[in-house]
């Protein structure tokens, strides 16, 4: 078959992804193509990253066979990619010891980062501190409200968050805000974005990054079960934990790639983040994908019960693997991902974060209209610690 | 000559700098949009840029990114932006209209049918925000079919073989932005933004235009000294947000007259 090679030079995957910023972005931007393109070949670069992802992540994260909710389920077999067990609790560290790693080579002292759960916050303020470097996140007024803990634990690591106040206060915001801090210090700061969207190489860097999922996932299958599984299956805000999961599978057309958004309170409603689902492609945040907009490319304010997949875009190499047929897209809503949250905290002793239970939920719809010697494998992002609230609260109780 | 090369070839002849403001349209609401629009001409601007507003104005300081949001609690879009134009120039058929904005509302409208709808208009430039050259091959094609000229960016970290490349594609002027940052802000370094436009100077054959962190009279007049336009847009902005209704457009015209006398006295040196 054909090899998969996208992005192209530019980072176009299709009429996806690009350079979409302001003049004043454009030279630290090709600087940083420069370096990541010498970086991802370099022996010595490789060999720290994974000696890290080893030695302070905790890698390989092992793949789980949910066996009692499968026999409940009564059909295909669930297998869990533990990435809730990375240090820190989600799969985002990966990615930010691979930006750190650059960033220290290129002599950047000073790291800032948008969050919305504050997962890539924290992850950011973890390497910012391991790496001895000053870091500074941005997060909607919204979502500082309702992630105190994140917060708290950011400021530990010895990180300053600032609360952003404009537009909707939330993820999107906080990566306008990160631009205009960027644009403001370009010389001596590095921008750790936190998911495969941005522009050129950000998309890129971030599922090089983030691939050792998709990579360990291909060789403990081949070991543990002696084959491939029949579906993968991963929440989609932004993207990046499916992709990293997906893009070493993309060349091996019988297992079926599946990317599940947040239907919110239904797609039907005003309350969503479906993305790929309900959009429409243009231009936001540096890169061209499907986004939710209005009639005049008015970004809408998107809703999920999970503030990290709270995003009104997604990465534009999903934009191009729907449009080319190669990954599937569907939504969940909010009660559907809450039963599925509970379900794997009731059969497995697994607390789930609330993003990676969109993907669970789905595999709980699938699941029983296949075979029992199928094997579904989803990534499980991320650990559920930080949203007990919000999981009480819908409970009706208060902590 | 469309008019915004007649504008800058008079100015040149008088040896005298453009001076280009920026507001939002719809900010307050439409129909003080026009109004403004007449009052800054007959204050004695060259060129009116329009901002379109956008729900996520990356490139803008506070005070810009409240303008939008105030024009889109009007649900303000290119279409009406449009009406604005056309509206302006019933009456006026000489001060060139720049519309500057960001990319994802001309998207949604679609590259050929913004591009009609602006001529038809009368808008004479467009300058989006985030279209690099790099991305702007067919954009800027489509544009000069319709004599609109498409104002690119330069910035402080603009490296040369880029200048040229923005060389052969703006035409009308160039927006030089004056400082690394975002609109509005106030670290404007004037001797390094003379160098900067002397160094433009040697590849760039049309006018240059300086803006981002002019804020008052000795620093329009400054620039003026250097470059072929003074942009102002913040300053006015937040002069159009904190005036009370019935003397907003006094309050504009007198802070852009006192403006155009800083800058028209540089001629007088």
């Amino acid at each position: 078959m054909k090899i998969y090679d996208l992005p192209d030079k530019r980072g176009h995957f299709g009429p996806y992804g690009g350079t979409f910023v302001a003049e004043t972005l454009i030279s630290a931007l090709d600087e940083l193509c420069r370096q990541y393109e010498h970086y991802r070949n370099d022996v010595e670069f490789q060999t720290e990253f994974f000696q890290e992802l080893k030695h302070y992540v905790g890698r390989p994260s092992p793949i789980y066979h949910a066996k009692r909710w499968s026999e409940y389920l009564g059909g295909a077999q669930i297998l869990l990619k533990r990435e809730d067990l990375n240090h820190t609790g989600a799969h985002k560290i990966n990615n930010t010891v691979g930006q750190a790693l650059l960033a220290r080579r290129m002599g950047k002292r000073r790291i800032i980062a948008e969050t919305g759960a504050g997962q890539h916050g924290v992850a950011s303020a973890t390497v910012a501190a391991r790496y001895g470097m000053e870091c500074v996140v941005y997060m909607g007024s919204e979502d500082v409200k309702r992630q105190a803990t994140n917060v708290y634990r950011m400021k530990l690591l010895g990180a300053t968050v600032i609360p952003v106040d404009s537009g909707s206060r939330t993820l999107k915001d906080a990566l306008n805000e990160a631009m205009r801090d960027w644009v403001t210090n370009v010389s001596c700061t590095y921008y750790i974005i936190g998911t495969v969207a941005g522009p050129h190489p950000y998309p890129m860097m971030v599922r090089d990054f983030q691939a050792i999922i998709g990579n360990e996932a291909k060789q403990q299958m081949q070991e543990e079960y002696g084959r491939q599984p029949d579906a993968l299956i991963a929440c989609v805000g932004g993207g990046s934990n499916a992709i990293g999961l997906f893009y070493p599978y993309i060349s091996e057309e019988n297992v079926r790639m599946i990317g599940v958004e947040a239907a919110g309170k239904g797609i039907d409603t005003h309350e969503h983040a479906a993305t790929l689902v309900t959009g429409r492609p243009g231009v936001l945040h540096g890169n061209r994908t499907y986004l939710i907009q209005d009639e005049n490319g008015q970004i809408i304010e998107t809703h999920s019960i999970s503030a990290g997949l709270d995003y009104p875009g997604v990465g534009p190499e999903h934009a191009w693997l729907k449009d080319c047929g190669r990954a599937e897209y569907v939504a969940v809503t909010d009660d559907e991902a809450l039963a599925a949250f509970h379900a794997l905290c009731r059969f497995e002793g697994i607390i789930p974060a609330l993003e990676s239970s969109h993907a669970l939920a789905y595999a709980a719809k699938l699941a029983p209209t296949l075979d029992k010697d199928q094997l579904l494998l989803v990534n499980l992002s991320g650990r559920g610690d930080k949203d007990m609230a919000t999981v009480a609260e819908q409970s009706g109780i208060s902590l | 000559m469309n008019r915004i090369e007649t504008v800058f070839s008079q100015l040149k002849s008088q040896n005298r700098a453009a001076l280009i403001p920026f507001i939002t349209a719809g900010d307050p609401d439409s129909a003080t949009t026009v109004a403004i629009m007449h009052r800054l001409t007959q204050a004695g601007v060259d060129l009116i840029e329009l901002g379109v507003p956008f729900s996520d104005p990356m490139a803008d300081g506070p005070t810009i990114q409240r303008s939008s949001e105030r024009a889109l609690k009007h649900r303000i879009s290119l279409k009406d932006v449009f009406s604005m134009v056309a509206e302006f120039r019933k009456s006026n058929q000489s001060t060139p209209v720049v519309l500057m904005g960001y990319a994802n509302p001309v998207e949604a409208m679609g590259y050929r049918n913004f591009i009609q709808a602006a001529s038809q208009a009368g808008v004479d430039g467009v300058l989006v925000v985030d279209y690099p050259p790099e991305e702007s091959a067919e954009w800027v094609r489509n544009l000069k079919e319709q004599n609109i000229d498409p104002i690119f960016l330069l910035s402080p970290t603009t490296p040369e073989s880029r200048i040229k490349h923005v060389a052969e594609l703006a035409s009308g002027y160039v927006y030089y932005v004056s400082l690394k940052g975002v609109t509005g802000a106030s670290h404007l370094d004037l001797h390094e933004v003379g160098n900067k436009v002397s160094q433009l100077r040697s590849h760039i054959r049309i006018p240059i235009g300086v803006g981002f962190g002019i804020r008052d009279e000795q620093t329009a007049r400054s620039v003026a000294e250097q470059a072929d336009a003074v942009v102002i847009g913040s300053r006015i902005v937040e002069e159009i947000e904190h005036s009370p209704a019935e003397n907003l457009l006094a309050n504009v015209g007198a802070l852009v007259e006192s403006l155009r006398r800083a800058i028209d006295a540089k001629s007088a040196l």
